[in-house]
């Protein structure tokens, strides 16, 4: 019933979900929403280098994304990092790219391959590269997700315990380039963020410690992933994006929930 | 030995110095209290002692293997973050339930260890960053204005725990305040901050300090007798000097 390539599919999107839930409650409880919007907007530009260098396009995603993380986090350290910033630098990051991939010449590109995804067209090679990356990202967050947590509470909390904050800071930027680079083919470089963001605060009305919301929010993405993708056959709608509004209705479910239950206890 | 040491120590904030020249030390099982006016460095000095801020000039020493208590001015915690009591208290070490409890009792907590963090009251709040460092079988117990937001009995009451504590423990303590009347008999020695030490010395010596009363003016001094009164211990040697290169960049025209 299952052709080959929609086992690939599933396969690339769960993996995908695996690594965003547990780094989107990082991004959640950070605020850094605008962070993983800039981050991954600046993917396509990334797409546009590789393209035009003739390099795997996986590879310039994630030199671009973490050369752009590493530039949001050396700014916002000296207190210019505001709201404003980000998003500019966000849209920015996103219209260049666009313009710089209208510029390669003599390449045919399915643009709306890496602004929306192109989970159905996912190869053996790709879902390697996806599976190696979040297995990657998954073993560093493991790791250090006591000082990350820490860290993420409260710097001082963490210096005065003997964790290095701004290490732990990179760590999650490097975690989440690597996110970016493997998720631009499975919902495209406009919904990664979503990708990261929304089932992490759908998780949180279900959850009484950080490690229970990272483990829902997994299940939430997975979910979303799986279920987006039936919809997507079934009606004949665009994968990444149906994907992302599947997560987007149980947020919308998930809170109504908590907010009654709030109410009514 | 010290457990922490400064020497010259200078700090910036976006290239403005807010704390210049400060040679201070703290031995173990001081109590010791830094008072200043809002702006007067107080908690960057806090900060460079534990680290998070690097000196502009001078040096900080900590001993080695030096274990911090550390109890925030205020946390903010994200209301995205589940965090259970437990949770809180056991980052970043774990520690068992009963050494939990104990630190819960310690702190004047009943056994809220499940309740969310972000359900507690203010003093509950405060209690529970203290139990925190507690677990940390801290040498040092650095306190910022760890106060703010309770009131008065509150704040006596969260003093009289933190005598109790280091009775127990015998750690340090150093703290952050401008609840002077509160804090200061309990100390065995005082620094007055704005912009640089401006006096330093015995509860009694620093509160009749003309630098000190130029800041504070002479207000305190009912209260800190009315405290005095249930509290009775006696000094070391007098430590009290005065610091008499005042910089003109720091007029003394405040008043509390």
């Amino acid at each position: 019933m299952l052709d080959d390539f929609v086992i690939r599919a599933a396969l690339a999107g769960l993996g995908v979900a695996l690594a965003a839930a547990p780094l989107g409650c990082f991004v959640v409880w950070r605020r850094m929403a605008y962070f993983g919007d800039a981050t991954s907007h600046a993917a396509l530009l990334g797409v546009a280098l590789a393209l035009a260098l003739d390099l795997p396009v996986f590879g310039g995603v994630l030199a671009v994304a973490l050369a752009m993380a590493v530039l949001i986090t050396a700014l916002s350290g000296r207190g210019i990092g505001s709201d404003a910033l980000l998003g500019v630098i966000a849209h920015a990051a996103l219209a260049l790219g666009l313009v710089a991939v209208s510029f390669l010449p003599g390449v045919r590109i399915d643009l709306m391959g890496y602004l929306f995804g192109d989970i159905l067209a996912v190869s053996a090679g790709d879902l390697a590269v996806i599976w190696a990356g979040v297995a990657l990202v998954v073993a560093l967050l493991a790791w250090r997700w006591v000082p990350l947590l820490t860290a993420t509470l409260s710097p001082d909390l963490a210096q005065a315990s003997g964790i290095a904050p701004r290490r732990e800071q990179l760590l999650m930027t490097l975690a989440l380039a690597i996110t970016v680079a493997v998720a631009i083919k499975v919902v495209g470089a406009l919904l990664i963020a979503a990708l990261l963001i929304i089932p992490a605060a759908a998780a949180r009305p279900f959850a009484r410690t950080p490690e229970a919301m990272a483990v829902i929010a997994a299940i939430i993405g997975g979910a979303s992933a799986l279920g987006g993708l039936m919809l997507s056959f079934a009606f004949d709608t665009p994968t990444g994006p149906t994907i992302v509004s599947l997560a987007a209705a149980v947020f919308v479910v998930s809170t109504s929930l908590g907010a009654a239950r709030g109410t009514a206890g | 030995m010290a457990l922490i040491e400064t020497r010259g120590l200078t700090l910036a904030h976006g290239g403005q110095i807010v704390l210049r020249g400060v040679d201070f030390r703290i031995d173990k099982g001081e109590i010791v209290t830094i008072v200043g006016p809002n702006g007067s460095g107080k908690s960057s000095l806090l900060r460079a002692l534990i680290g998070a801020l690097v000196p502009a000039g001078g040096t900080v020493a900590r001993a080695r293997g030096l274990r911090i208590g550390y109890v925030p001015q205020s946390l903010a915690i994200d209301a995205t973050l589940p965090l259970t009591v437990a949770r809180f208290l056991n980052l970043p070490s774990r520690h068992g339930a009963a050494d939990i409890a104990a630190a819960l009792d310690k702190a004047g907590l009943p056994d809220l260890a499940e309740q969310q963090m972000a359900g507690l009251s203010g003093g509950q709040f405060q209690r529970v960053l203290l139990a925190r460092a507690l677990l940390a079988r801290p040498d040092i117990l650095i306190l910022d204005e760890a106060t703010q937001g309770l009131d008065q009995p509150g704040a006596a009451s969260f003093y009289r725990q933190i005598e109790a504590v280091r009775r127990d423990l015998g750690c340090a303590v150093l703290m952050v305040s401008h609840d002077l009347h509160v804090v200061m008999a309990a100390s065995d020695r005082v620094l007055c901050l704005n912009g640089h030490v401006c006096c330093e010395g015995t509860p009694e010596l620093v509160a009749s300090a003309p630098e000190y009363r130029a800041l504070f003016g002479t207000g305190t001094q009912g209260a800190l007798a009315l405290y005095r009164h249930e509290h009775s211990h006696s000094h070391g040697p007098d430590r009290h000097h005065h610091h008499h290169d005042h910089d003109p960049d720091h007029g003394h025209e405040a008043q509390n």
